[in-house]
């Protein structure tokens, strides 16, 4: 059996950030470090009078967007209909398998996209601005400044030819008045707060010169170099082995800390959700399919997609078993289905008739939307009794 | 950074060792020997094999080897059987002619390559990147000794724009008259050499520019809010000059390759006419000294690529 962690009832923030869940079932943690770690989190932020989900303000706001990419002169859809809001002080991670749209939801926030070569439609209401409308110009004041965006692999994101020192100091010489004097400080200051331990030389050195764990530790020093509200962490722990996983995770959380940042954290790596999450938004197919709670995505998981994500993760207490496997893939871009439930083909047993026409979230209790109707009635062949969890 | 260089010079010496054995056994492979057919035809055997012995050319290869070597470091290149004049001066007049060409036409080239990739790659797939690919295209099929001779025809013969023979027009005294004669005459060859020597660049550079256009550490720049144009001065520009950069000193041997079509061609009278009449002549000690002497320019050229290399790219340095 997994460690179970019992947060106070009596503690009335407690009951607001969790809203119904009291207890939560570490099911997913392998060591009683992580749980001790989440208990310790969870405190924390109780102790600190809890910011809870409801009464947090959203200053990112996305409505309804889509993000088509042109392939032999035709639009097809990477993202589409995505509605989802992000608080301050929130860690939101967003799942899913490779190819379900997650980065291209992150560099359509950052404005990243050729607009020769895309179509993006709806809205990005960030801080009361209109993102999607802005010009090349209007938007390099808010990359950089306002968001900042941790990328995937280190070694590439970084350029070979310029000193570590130049890249961070970069962001500066367009969102801030320091001078070249305050510029150095502020980089050593940088460098040291991702924990770097020696700021000087590392300033110094090139990216080659450092390890993988460095680098990515200075990516995540340019993002959040001008201390932005917005950061998006685009998988920034899945090129690095597990103790730096855990150092860098650790760093985010700090930043956040200081600057009351919220965070988008794209990922695969369902470990790192639950350690992490506040809100989780489970993507499949270029469409959310769910999103609540980190308590109610991974306590009473709801659409079918969530479920096989959880079902396919190695879990303590049946380790002797196979993982569950979904069946086929992630369509591509141009094989992807316009009407009905994208993901029912991967769930061959579900009856067509437990699917709706064109899938619409439905609010399961509050703050927890699932995509779809199959949900309701949807069990795993082998495994008569609803949800992944047994006790 | 100095150790990579010095470490660099270090490996070229026994490269210029291995580089002189080889071409003076390719000399010595050649039939026939200095002697015969140079003094009477009907001279006695028996003499001319006493000139063969007193010359030291019965000795053993390495140590016929190491006097031509001892020679060498004495200036002493042997004499020219065409023209009866030590090879050294012979080379020496010509070499500069050369130099000149090769300069100039190094100068358009870059001057020519470096804009013209440059806004191919960054207007990647518009009509100016269309006009300048099928230029390069174009370009690149003809072979360079029939675009010298269009270029001969059109400008030297029905414009009558430029000269197209020799190095300087007899009779020209006063030095800026002089520099100026000179300079019209390698005019026409360089830039002809320049069309053709753009072709390669243009096409490295368009690529390279597209390459870092599309690359993540151009992607993190736009993330930290760098205006489009700071992105090419400071990200692109600088890292798809690299391999141009890598590519300066080998163009050295590209030149002098084309030194000897273009020479031949404008009938200019420097290295690169010499070799071809010296081949002709059979002119034995001129080639050797030639083919050494192109020899050493091009281990020179690979230095220099790799000094440029080592100042540009701090990933190849040693610290």
């Amino acid at each position: 059996m997994g460690y179970f962690l019992i947060l106070g009832v009596e503690n009335e923030n407690l009951i607001n950030y969790n809203q119904s869940q009291l207890i939560y079932k570490a099911f997913l943690y392998t060591d009683k470090r992580r749980v001790n770690k989440f208990y310790l989190r969870m405190r924390d932020k109780l102790e600190n009078g809890g910011i809870t989900v409801e009464n947090a303000t959203d200053f990112l706001n996305i409505k309804d967007v889509s993000t088509a990419f042109k392939i032999n002169g035709q639009f097809y859809d990477a993202i589409s209909h995505i509605d989802l809001q992000v608080h301050h002080d929130e860690i939101l991670a967003i799942v899913g398998e490779s190819g379900c749209g997650k980065s291209t939801l992150a560099t359509t926030i950052m404005g990243l996209h050729n607009p020769a070569e895309t179509k993006i439609s709806g809205s990005i209401d960030f801080e009361g601005t209109d993102l999607l409308q802005l010009s090349d110009d209007e938007y390099n004041q808010y990359r950089g400044a306002k968001i900042g965006m941790i990328f995937q692999d280190p070694l590439s994101a970084l350029n070979p030819l310029k000193r570590i020192e130049d890249q961070i100091s970069e962001v500066m010489d367009y969102h801030s008045t320091f001078t070249s004097a305050e510029k150095h400080d502020r980089v050593l200051e940088l460098l040291d707060q991702v924990g770097i331990v020696n700021p000087k030389r590392t300033a110094h050195q090139f990216p080659h010169e450092l390890s993988g764990g460095m680098r990515q530790r200075v990516i995540i020093a340019i993002a959040i170099a001008c201390k932005p509200d917005l950061i998006i962490a685009d998988e920034p722990t899945t090129a690095l082995d597990v103790t730096i996983q855990a150092q860098i995770l650790d760093v985010l959380r700090e930043i956040q800390k200081e600057n009351h940042a919220g965070i988008i954290l794209i990922t695969h790596d369902l470990g790192v959700v639950a350690e992490t999450a506040d809100r989780v938004a489970v993507m499949y197919a270029g469409q959310i399919v769910e999103q609540g709670t980190a308590e109610q995505i991974f306590n009473t998981p709801e659409h079918p997609y969530t479920r096989s994500l959880l079902r396919s993760m190695p879990q303590r207490d049946n380790e002797n078993d196979d993982l569950y496997v979904i069946q086929g893939n992630v369509p591509s871009l141009q094989k992807m289905p316009q009407t009905g439930d994208r993901f029912a083909p991967r769930i061959p047993w579900v009856p067509a008739s437990a699917h709706e026409d064109n899938p619409t979230m439905h609010e399961v209790t509050p703050g927890h939307l699932v995509r779809c109707t199959c949900y309701r009635d949807f069990q795993f062949p082998d495994q008569p009794e609803k949800g992944s969890v047994t006790e | 950074m100095w150790k990579t260089i010095l470490r660099r010079i270090l490996i070229m010496i026994p490269e210029v060792i291995i580089l002189s054995i080889l071409v003076f056994l390719l000399a010595k492979a050649m039939p026939g020997d200095p002697f015969t057919g140079s003094i009477n035809p009907k001279a006695d055997p028996a003499q001319i094999k006493h000139l063969m012995k007193i010359n030291g050319l019965y000795d053993p290869w390495y140590q016929q080897y190491w006097n031509w070597v001892v020679h060498l470091f004495h200036g002493n290149l042997g004499n020219s059987y065409q023209y009866q004049e030590p090879v050294t001066r012979l080379i020496g007049g010509r070499a500069t002619n050369t130099l000149w060409l090769a300069l100039l036409t190094m100068i358009l080239t870059y001057a020519l390559a470096l804009p013209m990739g440059v806004f191919a790659g960054r207007h990647e797939g518009k009509l100016p990147d269309t006009v300048i690919r099928v230029y390069t295209y174009v370009t690149y099929c003809i072979p360079f000794f029939v675009i010298l001779v269009i270029g001969i025809w059109i400008f030297g013969y029905v414009l009558g724009w430029f000269p197209t023979t020799g190095s300087i027009t007899s009779g020209t005294t006063g030095w800026l008259r002089t520099i100026g004669s000179r300079f019209y005459h390698i005019l026409l060859p360089a830039v002809l050499g320049a069309l053709f020597g753009t072709v390669n660049i243009v096409q490295y550079l368009r690529s390279e520019v597209i390459d870092a256009k599309r690359s993540d550490y151009v992607r993190t720049a736009r993330a930290k809010g760098v205006p489009s144009k700071d992105i090419y001065r400071h990200h692109i520009f600088r890292n798809s000059l690299l391999p141009i950069a890598a590519f300066a000193g080998y163009s050295i041997t590209g030149l002098l390759n084309g030194s000897i079509f273009t020479e031949t061609v404008f009938s200019y009278p420097g290295m690169g006419l010499l070799f071809v009449n010296s081949i002709s002549y059979r002119d034995y000690t001129v080639i050797t000294a030639l083919v050494l002497i192109y020899g050493i320019l091009n281990l020179l050229g690979t230095l220099l690529s790799d000094i440029i290399l080592s100042v540009v790219d701090p990933r190849i340095r040693i610290e």
